[in-house]
């Protein structure tokens, strides 16, 4: 490549090195970024207008589907917002209970993104030990919820399973291991030079950029912004546990990683805790049908950052309105930010040091008629038709093959 | 760091048996209570639907076939296995089981109807 020619390359949606569809065009300089467009909507699935066709307790499932790693995040962040308009207050168990599945999420999803930046910097040994040891969670969340991914443990007014004793001690078990393993992985992290070498400076996001393009979680933390819902906005049982928020200064990839693995310590912390602290009691309170009208904000400290659910009742079966602001659009300017003047190669480990996660993220496609002014937002229909009449242009025709085929009773 | 820091964990891995299983011949048991195939009892229906309304997606219905005799019809492909129905059956017809391999070729053998047979015991057929 020739360091005087600017060119644009266009990454995705489709992209070996990225594991969801997104796209991304980068102008580049031999090999330097120029600069990043981020274009999202290739995974716009439509969930929020398909909330409020839905009642509440059906939204429930839907909702904890947005994403399959903080699935509980996103349930509880919703269902928080529900109780707090129509009122309900929850038994302590199904708080302590909530936190527990909380936290273990927490656990295999900082796990997951270990093993991811492993495998983006070429140390795939990381990903499969990392990977082995996220097993553990996986299958202490399946004993406890019934399901290993979407676990439907929350309810309107509290969680729809105990915690037995046998599942508890199950539970301190399964931490014990983890714990061992996780000081195993600080020690890598800390002293393996080439680890240090290939993540030191790289995807820089200073402390008055982290504050102005409003990062969160750990992206935010390893920047040194000690920002963290769970202190500052108590929800569940956080509020009457112990525990530290981990910070960085090393504003880079290297700062991220030290603050997941340290956060992974303090999970272990405050799933002991909970285990010791659960009181007895029962597991739900009876929530109505009808929520009765009001709005409310909900925010969770999910694994990647801060999590918001806007919900507007109407008094009826179904919400008005839903929004929701998952982690990673907070972060996405930030990736612009930390790619500008570096190199192409660094890429993949600087969006994946976010944990990205663009199922949760996308948005409605909306253009801008650069020569006018004007804006359009194209619905589905209307683009599965310009689709099909585009291709018609370019002489791919299904027509024929539709009556043929129709026939013969496909 | 010393070279061969991760040395002892490769040597555990070379003389440990192979970490895969022969999935279909040997089955892992999956620990507790994992939400499977619904298992509906028609003699215990009373025919309420409200399990029909609260289904995320609309995979369970209830049919009246005569006086208090209902059948009802799930389809496991567009089951999500979150079990709301059984929590909300006011009478316990509707229960899970930990019966988790339903893969099928034939997307018809996916619809599966429950009901009452002559001896009014279950009868499960798949139409």
């Amino acid at each position: 490549m020739h360091d005087s020619h600017k060119f644009k390359i266009p990454m995705g949606p489709q992209h070996p090195a990225l594991k969801e569809p997104e796209s991304f065009s980068i102008a580049l300089k031999g090999e330097k970024i120029l600069g990043v467009e981020i274009r999202l909507g290739y995974n716009h699935r439509g969930i929020e207008k398909a909330c409020e066709e839905r009642s509440y307790i059906q939204d429930i499932y839907l909702i904890e589907r947005v994403c399959g790693i903080c699935s509980h995040s996103h349930s509880t962040c919703f269902i928080q917002a529900v109780e707090e308009i129509a009122c309900l207050q929850i038994p302590e168990r199904a708080k302590y209970i909530r936190t527990l599945i909380g936290e273990l999420e927490r656990i295999h999803s900082h796990l997951l993104w270990l093993g991811v930046a492993g495998h983006e910097i070429g140390f795939d040994t990381l990903l499969m030990y990392t990977w082995r040891d996220r097993e553990v969670v996986m299958d202490l969340l399946a004993e406890l919820t019934g399901n290993r991914v979407n676990y439907a443990i929350n309810t309107i007014g509290g969680v729809r399973r105990d915690v037995s004793e046998q599942q508890a001690l199950d539970v301190l078990k399964a931490v014990d291991i983890l714990e061992e393993r996780t000081k195993y992985y600080i020690g890598i992290a800390t002293t393996e030079t080439s680890i240090i070498k290939r993540l030191l400076g790289v995807g820089v996001l200073s402390h008055e950029d982290a504050l102005r393009l409003d990062a969160v979680g750990p992206t935010a933390r390893a920047s040194g912004v000690t920002r963290d819902v769970r202190r500052d906005d108590p929800y569940a049982a956080y509020g009457s546990l112990s525990f530290d928020v981990i910070t960085d200064n090393h504003n880079d990839v290297y700062g991220r990683t030290l603050v997941r693995v340290k956060e992974l310590l303090e999970s272990f912390k405050i799933i002991r805790q909970v285990i010791k602290d659960m009181p007895a009691g029962p597991l739900s309170v009876k929530a109505p049908r009808k929520i009765p009208a009001g709005e409310a904000l909900s925010r969770y400290e999910a694994p990647r950052g801060e999590d918001m659910h806007y919900i507007k009742s109407n008094g009826t079966e179904k919400p008005e309105r839903v929004k929701v602001r998952a982690p990673t659009l907070a972060n996405v300017q930030a990736v612009k930010h930390m790619l500008k003047d570096r190199y192409l190669a660094d890429m993949p480990i600087v969006i994946a040091a976010i944990d990205p996660c663009f199922s949760c993220t996308d948005r409605l496609i909306s253009v801008d008629y650069l020569d006018t002014n004007r804006k359009q937002i194209i619905k589905w229909q209307d683009l599965h038709a310009y689709s099909i009449a585009w291709h018609r242009r370019h002489g791919i025709d299904f027509t024929k093959l539709n009556k043929e085929t129709r026939g013969a009773g496909f | 760091m010393k070279p061969g820091r991760m040395m002892h964990q490769v040597l555990h891995s070379l003389f440990k048996k192979p970490a895969t299983n022969l999935y279909p011949y040997e089955k892992l048991e999956m620990a507790g209570k994992i939400r499977g195939k619904l298992k509906f009892y028609p003699q215990k229906c009373i025919g309420c639907k409200l399990c029909m309304r609260d289904c995320p997606s609309g995979a369970i219905t209830i049919k009246k076939t005569g006086e208090k005799q209902f059948e009802a019809e799930i389809d496991l492909g567009k089951c999500i296995y979150c079990a709301q129905c059984v929590d909300v059956c006011p009478k316990g017809a509707l229960e899970f089981t930990q019966d988790i391999e339903l893969a099928e070729l034939d997307g018809a053998k996916l619809k599966v109807v429950f009901r009452n047979g002559p001896q009014d015991s279950p009868q499960e057929k798949t139409s």
